[in-house]
């Protein structure tokens, strides 16, 4: 039974988006002579010649624009990059960036945030080629919007859906730093603590893994909104098979484990903007992992999961005392993370 | 609600009502009205709804631990008297097999 | 970080397998099948829940949750009195798990919706400060939580609250619940986990009489996993042994006593009557209302609630299929119910157990739906 209007859900990254999307943009899909919108992946991957050309886009209203680790500039460059790494496409041709201000926004703030996009864009390596510019008056939007725009060729495209039974699941370091950061600037919750966005970009990782790993590394993705939890149930889907997750591997920050302790929040739901998901053939899990921990993004890279047989589109979590399911999240519980 | 985390005091306010608490890294302020006794930085507090309601004293983990240890050699087996019988049995069941 | 170790150690994978493999050995031993306990906390469920704990327990081991979640047992009328304030003007503070508890018709989330001032707070000192910084309001604490929370909101009252500030006490007492439920035959409960931190305040020496009374053993317990498995495993030998007793698994936050002080504060500004606790009705003594001597703090008496104004919506069909009751009083488990994952679910809960953070249902539902995971290997 469809929603009459539009809520806060719908942009949580969960079921209720999935269904909105289903239900309301699919129609927009057409068939493409590679991977498109009925995909619902991370971007888009179209035949051209005997390569692909990856496509992805973003809209980036996380509040507040400036929190601890980042800001809404450095997560426009970091999240399009990382997107067009997560199908495999790790040499970013070009980005653009729409810009949508408030009427009043301080000229300061835009070059900061014009700042940090530049370094990001140093960083990945991926030029901003062209953009857009629009004013909207006091009230009719909050701050600034970002919308990027990301495209990238590749000789191969990994999917979100390619895990096998026996597959391994690796995450690239610590969860829920992003969305915890921002949590913690933006309530007032009678807790101070130092909690750091790991907002950055990846493409020098995956470009890592994918040397290491070739053919063997059959699934990314990053855990943005719903997090560790979300992707792990997104690759178990897709691909039709059970996940086991042993939550004693999941590396998290002990700051992080604080404040979710405190609050009473899962970190595997909460949102990160610099790590990575990767499935990956039972005979790479080695390298892939030596790979990683030699980048200095990946040092605290772990290998916390198998997919299984049993139980498809599920995920058993092993909680190192017992066992339990792990429920999909319905989307990221804070609203504007990202 | 009923989250009853552990922490560890820090501060005290000049009037002793209250306290800043760290929770493995989040700090939080405290009131100090139910505690049972008076706390000072570097102790221990149970948190409920953000009034400290227990110090929790400093050799509790030891205490615990030896808490569970405890129940771990007891599990399965009866009280003394049950004990008792079991040996008479064992020791009888010995004589008779000599 | 000492606490950071503290946590380790109460969390030991190597510890917790020992523990479940002596519980094994005790109801091997007591050689019954089912032993039903029960616990009266939505914390322990949260702990065993989250743990995944029951998996590693013996089959013929049921550990029940019963009425220990305060924001569930919360009765309809007396959210309609919460509601009925807010649409008389004042301004409302919660707790943030009452928000969305239906009343009759309505949840103080439906009146803040409607206009009214509905504020959540995370302390009872919120709200005073809240009620300082607006002196032109009427502000009203709906007091809602077990005895713990009730000592926070009398300690409030005994140091003073601005006169624009009254308390709406729903505030309840878990023992009172255990006497009622030891009664009921149908759920043949051979022990009890009593609440490790309402003992922290009232002492483990309350429930002496009720052990000694009913037959049935008592255990408190903490809120690690490893506090949790102890507790019960010790529970289950006391059983076996037929030792109707109190043994106290929580030294480090738990004494006989108690914590005076806080008794002292508990009893200077409530008493116990008898109540209503939704799902389980009458509960002799069991809710804690302000004392006559704190009629000036006390909302119900200085406004005239009128609940009648607060209603008349069309009847919810869903809520016939409700099963909250049983399941509060440890008769049925969340998944039992018709409407658990598909029309009752935490963004359209049904019933009260699905509202709240220490309901059964929310709490399952979080834990993945089945936190019972016996078969995977």
């Amino acid at each position: 039974m469809a929603d009459e209007k539009v809520a806060l859900k719908h942009g949580a990254g969960g079921r209720a988006m999935r269904a909105l999307i289903e239900d309301v943009f699919l129609k927009l899909a057409s068939p493409v002579d590679g991977i498109g919108l009925s995909a619902l992946d991370d971007g888009a991957a179209l035949r051209v010649g005997d390569r692909w050309l990856v496509v992805t886009t973003d809209s980036h209203v996380v509040h507040p624009i400036f929190f601890p680790g980042g800001d809404i500039g450095r997560l426009a460059i970091s999240g399009t990059v990382n997107d067009l790494a997560m199908m495999g496409a790790t040499e970013p041709l070009a980005l653009t960036c729409a810009v949508i201000l408030e009427e009043g926004f301080p000229r300061r703030d835009l070059e900061r945030l014009r700042d940090s996009m530049l370094a990001t864009c140093r960083e990945a390596n991926a030029p901003i080629v062209t953009g857009d510019t629009k004013v909207m008056g006091k009230g009719e939007i909050d701050g600034v919007v970002l919308n990027t725009t990301g495209v990238a060729l590749a000789d191969r495209v990994v999917s979100d859906a390619g895990l096998r039974p026996g597959d391994r699941i690796i995450v690239t370091g610590s969860v829920g730093d992003h969305g915890m950061a921002v949590m913690m600037r933006r309530h007032q919750l009678g807790l101070e603590g130092d909690l750091r966005s790991d907002v950055a970009p990846l493409n020098g990782l995956v470009r890592e893994v994918l040397r290491a790993g070739g053919e063997d590394v059959v699934a990314m993705k990053d855990p943005t909104r719903g997090g560790l939890a979300s992707v792990l149930h997104e690759m178990a889907g897709k691909a039709n098979v059970g996940i086991l997750l042993q939550e004693p591997a999941v590396p998290v920050n002990p700051e992080v484990r604080a404040a979710c302790e405190v609050l009473g929040i899962d970190p595997l739901v909460v949102a990160n903007e610099g790590k990575a998901v990767i499935g990956v053939r039972p005979g790479a899990a080695d390298r892939v992992m030596a790979a990683l921990r030699s980048h200095p993004q990946g040092r605290r890279a772990a290998l916390v999961g198998t997919a299984l047989g049993e139980r498809p589109g599920q995920v058993i979590l092993d909680t190192g005392l017992g066992r339990r399911m792990l429920a999909e999240p319905d989307g990221e519980p804070l609203p504007r993370i990202c | 609600m009923c989250l009853g985390v552990p922490g560890k005091v820090l501060t005290i306010s000049d009037d002793g009502l209250s306290a800043m608490v760290d929770f493995f890294g989040v700090t939080r302020e405290l009131r100090l009205d139910i505690v049972d006794e008076p706390v000072a930085p570097g102790d221990y507090v149970l948190n409920h709804v953000g009034f400290a309601i227990r110090r929790i004293p400093p050799d509790e983990v030891q205490e615990t631990l030896a808490l569970f240890d405890q129940i771990l050699s007891e599990a399965g087996s009866g009280d003394l008297m049950a004990e008792d019988v079991r040996g008479e049995i064992a020791s009888g069941k010995e004589r008779s097999r000599g | 970080m000492a606490s950071a170790i503290e946590e380790l150690k109460f969390r030991d994978p190597a510890k917790a397998r020992a523990l479940t493999e002596a519980l094994a050995r005790e109801v091997d031993a007591l050689g019954r099948s089912p032993v039903s306990v029960m616990h009266v906390c939505g914390s322990h469920e949260q702990a065993i829940a989250r743990f995944g704990l029951r998996a590693s327990f013996p089959r013929s081991l049921d550990v029940i949750m019963g009425p220990g979640c305060p924001v569930c047992v919360t009765d309809t009328p007396e959210v309609d009195e919460a509601v009925a304030l807010a649409a008389q003007g004042a301004r409302v503070c919660t707790y943030g798990d009452m928000l969305r508890l239906p009343g009759t018709s309505k949840s103080l989330a439906d009146a803040q919706a409607d206009g009214g001032k509905v504020e959540v707070v995370y302390s009872v000192s919120q709200a005073a400060e809240l009620a300082r910084r607006r002196p032109a309001e009427q502000v009203v604490f709906f007091a809602s939580g077990f005895e713990t929370t009730a000592v926070a909101t009398a300690a409030l009252v005994l140091a003073g609250v601005p006169d624009n500030l009254s308390v709406l006490s729903s505030h309840k007492y878990v023992p009172a619940a255990m006497d009622v439920v030891s009664g009921m035959k149908e759920t043949n409960i051979e022990g009890f986990i009593a609440a490790g931190h309402a003992a922290t305040i009232t002492g483990w020496g309350i429930f002496e009489p009720f052990a000694r009374q009913t037959g049935t053993p008592v255990v408190v317990a903490g809120f690690e996993p490893l506090d949790v498995l102890a507790a019960i495993v010790e529970l289950v030998r006391l059983i076996r042994l037929g030792r109707p007793e109190v043994v106290n698994c929580y030294p480090r936050c738990v004494s006989k006593e108690g914590n005076r002080p806080a008794q002292e504060k508990l009893w200077k500004v409530f008493q116990a009557v008898d109540g209503n606790w939704r799902g389980i009705a009458r509960v002799p003594r069991g809710n804690l209302d302000l004392k006559p001597e704190w009629e000036r703090v006390n909302a119900r008496h200085r406004f005239a609630i009128d609940t009648a104004a607060v209603g008349g919506a069309e009847r919810n069909l869903l809520a016939d299929r409700c099963i909250c009751g049983s399941i509060m009083s440890g008769l049925a488990k969340p998944d039992q119910c018709a409407l658990f994952g598909k029309e009752c679910r935490p963004e359209t809960p049904v019933g009260a157990c699905m509202v709240s953070s220490e309901g059964a249902c929310k709490i399952w539902h979080v834990y993945g739906g089945h936190p019972n995971l016996q078969e995977v290997a």
